[in-house]
């Protein structure tokens, strides 16, 4: 058990050191950020912002996660979350419970999720391009559910997961939270993640050793929509209105960053929930951060680029193969002082 | 009959077949008026695509074109406002730009064996931010001869013209064509979307095709760059957000395997042009939304990956049985 702790500690330890790293540089240029106050019962600050605003990538990170970890990426999350986001909408508008409208919402999500997973399992299309038919078309969808306009909805029920409060955390912060930790814990404490990850590093493999694989992708990808569909009510509540043209709008390539960020290879195979959540946390410090200094917003694609170049050339096979040789060489060595010693 | 032919062919015929069915309902559709604009309307997609071709034939993608034309057109736009050099000497210098671009991420792909998609997402997210910081408004592009390059056009009989960048995205595509089927580049180039280490053994010089193939795509984005900005007059950081997913589906569209190693730049024009009429079309109708372009996309895209996994499928059973 504490040998888990600490193994799960040295996986985390190069995310938290970024994410630690990149909130001191904020405090650094804006020293209020990391005042925490309380007001009418309910958290206020710079950091529960990061926790609040992140909540739609910490989310679409989660199912992100796995779907990578299965050797497929899912770009098609973007555009479930508007449809999502749009279907509830439309609900809410035409009177319906505020169960039934999650129910619709939530539904949409994994109904998207099967399609993609039909495309890859079954028809064993390319996850890049069986998710970018969803991409290109889900969108037209959202404005087919809309009717090209922007769908704005009142009711309290709804609108309350996007910005109501729960112990005196936003209640999106709960939201993922809550969610993030229970699929880490679903498929860490079962043979799940086990299994996806076999599926990942070699998918035939997997198959001829009894793993029913096509269920397991469909699982996957029906969770990435899940999440997706979550995201969308989110962000739908939040404003108070389904946008199809701009709910989640690139949200997908943010999601599939965070999951990189969070040191999960794009070549499938190990993976960390728990990770991916911290990368999605140092985007959005990033984003907030670049803001409340008062750099110019114009930079901050800059800043991610730049980013993502470092995480990526630390992890990429060759720098790693690189540094393993040169380690290994310090390691010789010292072994070879002590045997002359 | 060549199998190889079939998704190529199949395109065609649902070009041709919805043209005419367009024609049956505006026959105004059939003038050389509304065949120019097709040209012209699609002429950035088109010189973008052809890059795309080469980038998917060699089976890898490039998500950067989109921001990379946005760049350029802000690029020329901002330095066309400030300094007086001559618009040919900035196509020059921006043209130099984005094949550098280009090749630096051909380059980190080949070298740091990082996927094709997350490096050329972080060029995406660079150029965007570039043009974000050249200018976040819209600049209008004033010069003269930015006029006088839209007085140049080819009449056709009925009224139809084919401008300057119409004629400009033709030319890329014959030139991607010979460059495909007719150069030592081109075979590399579907030698390496048959397997990077295939190819390595039968002595393609893999690095030096990679960064050739990024560049060539950072090139011909920044050309369909200077087409936007020819063709809207104006620089604008936002311009362009999403081209390259069109870009794909016009190349999936026109019959190219995106696993690579198979396809033909030719078909990628076809994919170009069915995209412009079925918003050719909805103009002329008037009553679907723009949505519909999008659905119907999706839809195309599905047909056409399901068909092209079901010729695989059958060229495999052929291949079973002879």
């Amino acid at each position: 058990m504490i040998d888990n702790a600490k193994r799960l500690g040295r996986r985390l330890l190069p995310q938290f050191v970024a994410l630690a790293m990149i909130l001191v540089l904020i405090r650094i240029v804006f020293p209020d950020f990391f005042s925490i106050e309380i007001q009418n019962g309910r958290l206020y600050g710079s950091l529960i912002d990061i926790l609040n605003r992140g909540a739609p990538v910490a989310l679409l990170a989660v199912g992100m996660t796995v779907v990578i970890a299965t050797k497929g990426i899912d770009l098609s999350v973007g555009a479930v979350m508007a449809i999502c986001g749009a279907v509830a909408a439309a609900s809410s508008v035409r009177g319906d419970p505020l169960l039934l409208t999650l129910v619709l919402a939530v539904g949409t999500g994994l109904i998207c999720g099967v399609w993609n997973g039909f495309l890859v399992s079954v028809l064993n299309i390319q996850p890049i391009i069986a998710t970018l038919v969803l991409m290109v078309a889900g969108r037209g969808i959202a404005q087919l559910v809309t009717e090209g306009a922007i769908l704005t909805f009142n009711d309290p029920g709804l609108i309350f997961v996007g910005s109501g409060s729960f112990l005196g955390l936003p209640m999106p912060v709960v939201i993922w939270l809550v969610f993030g930790i229970a699929v880490a814990l679903l498929v860490r404490r079962t043979a799940l993640g086990m299994l996806i990850e076999a599926v990942g590093i070699n998918r035939r493999a997997s198959t001829l050793s009894g793993i029913q694989t096509p269920l397991l992708l469909m699982a996957a990808y029906m969770l990435s929509g899940l999440c997706a569909a979550i995201a969308g009510l989110i962000v739908t509540a939040d404003i108070r209105g389904a946008d199809a043209n701009n709910a989640g709008l690139w949200l997908e390539l943010d999601a599939i960053l965070a999951v990189v960020v969070g040191g999960t290879s794009l070549l499938g195979g190990r993976f960390s929930i728990v990770a991916s959540l911290i990368g999605a946390m140092i985007i959005q410090a990033v984003n907030t951060g670049i803001l409340s200094s008062g750099f110019p917003p114009e930079f901050n694609l800059i800043i991610k680029a730049a980013i993502i170049v470092i995480i990526l050339v630390i992890q990429s096979p060759r720098v790693q193969a690189g540094m393993t040789f040169l380690s290994r060489k310090s390691v010789r060595r010292d072994t070879a002082e002590q045997s002359v010693q | 009959m060549n199998q190889k032919y079939l998704p190529l062919i199949a395109t065609i015929i649902i070009f041709v077949v919805s043209y005419a069915a367009c024609a049956a309902q505006y026959p105004n559709i059939l003038s050389t008026r509304v065949i120019g604009n097709l040209l012209t309307d699609n002429a950035f997609l088109g010189i973008a695509a052809v890059g795309m071709t080469f980038v998917i034939l060699s089976g890898g993608i490039d998500l950067s074109i989109g921001s990379v034309i946005a760049f350029t057109g802000i690029f020329l736009a901002v330095i066309l406002q400030n300094t007086g050099i001559h618009p040919l000497a900035a196509f020059v210098l921006v043209l130099i730009i984005t094949t550098l671009f280009g090749a630096i991420m051909g380059a980190i792909i080949h070298y740091l064996e990082m996927p094709a998609f997350i490096v050329t997402l972080a060029g995406m997210f660079l150029a965007r931010g570039m043009a974000f910081v050249l200018s976040i408004d819209s600049i209008p592009i004033k010069h003269p001869f930015y006029a006088t390059m839209k007085t140049f056009y080819y009449k056709l009989p009925g009224g139809g013209r084919i401008t300057l960048i119409g004629g400009l995205m033709l030319l890329v595509f014959a030139a991607g064509i010979l460059i495909a089927q007719r150069t030592r580049f081109g075979t590399n180039v579907y030698a390496l979307g048959g397997g990077p280490q295939t190819s390595a053994l039968m002595g393609v010089p893999v690095g030096r095709t990679t960064i050739m193939i990024y560049g060539l795509s950072g090139f011909l984005a920044g050309l369909s760059g200077i087409v936007y900005s020819l063709y809207t007059s104006a620089g604008y950081s936002l311009a362009t957000v999403g081209v390259e997913l069109d870009a794909i589906a016009a190349v999936v569209i026109g019959g190219t395997l995106l696993t690579g190693g198979a396809g033909f730049v030719g078909g990628t024009l076809v994919g170009v042009l069915i995209q412009g009429l079925i918003q050719t079309y909805i103009t002329f109708d008037g009553s679907l939304s723009s949505w519909w372009t999008k659905i119907l996309i999706g839809a195309l895209l599905f047909a056409f990956i399901l068909m092209q996994k079901a010729i695989l499928f059958l060229s495999r059973q052929n291949r079973k049985y002879s």
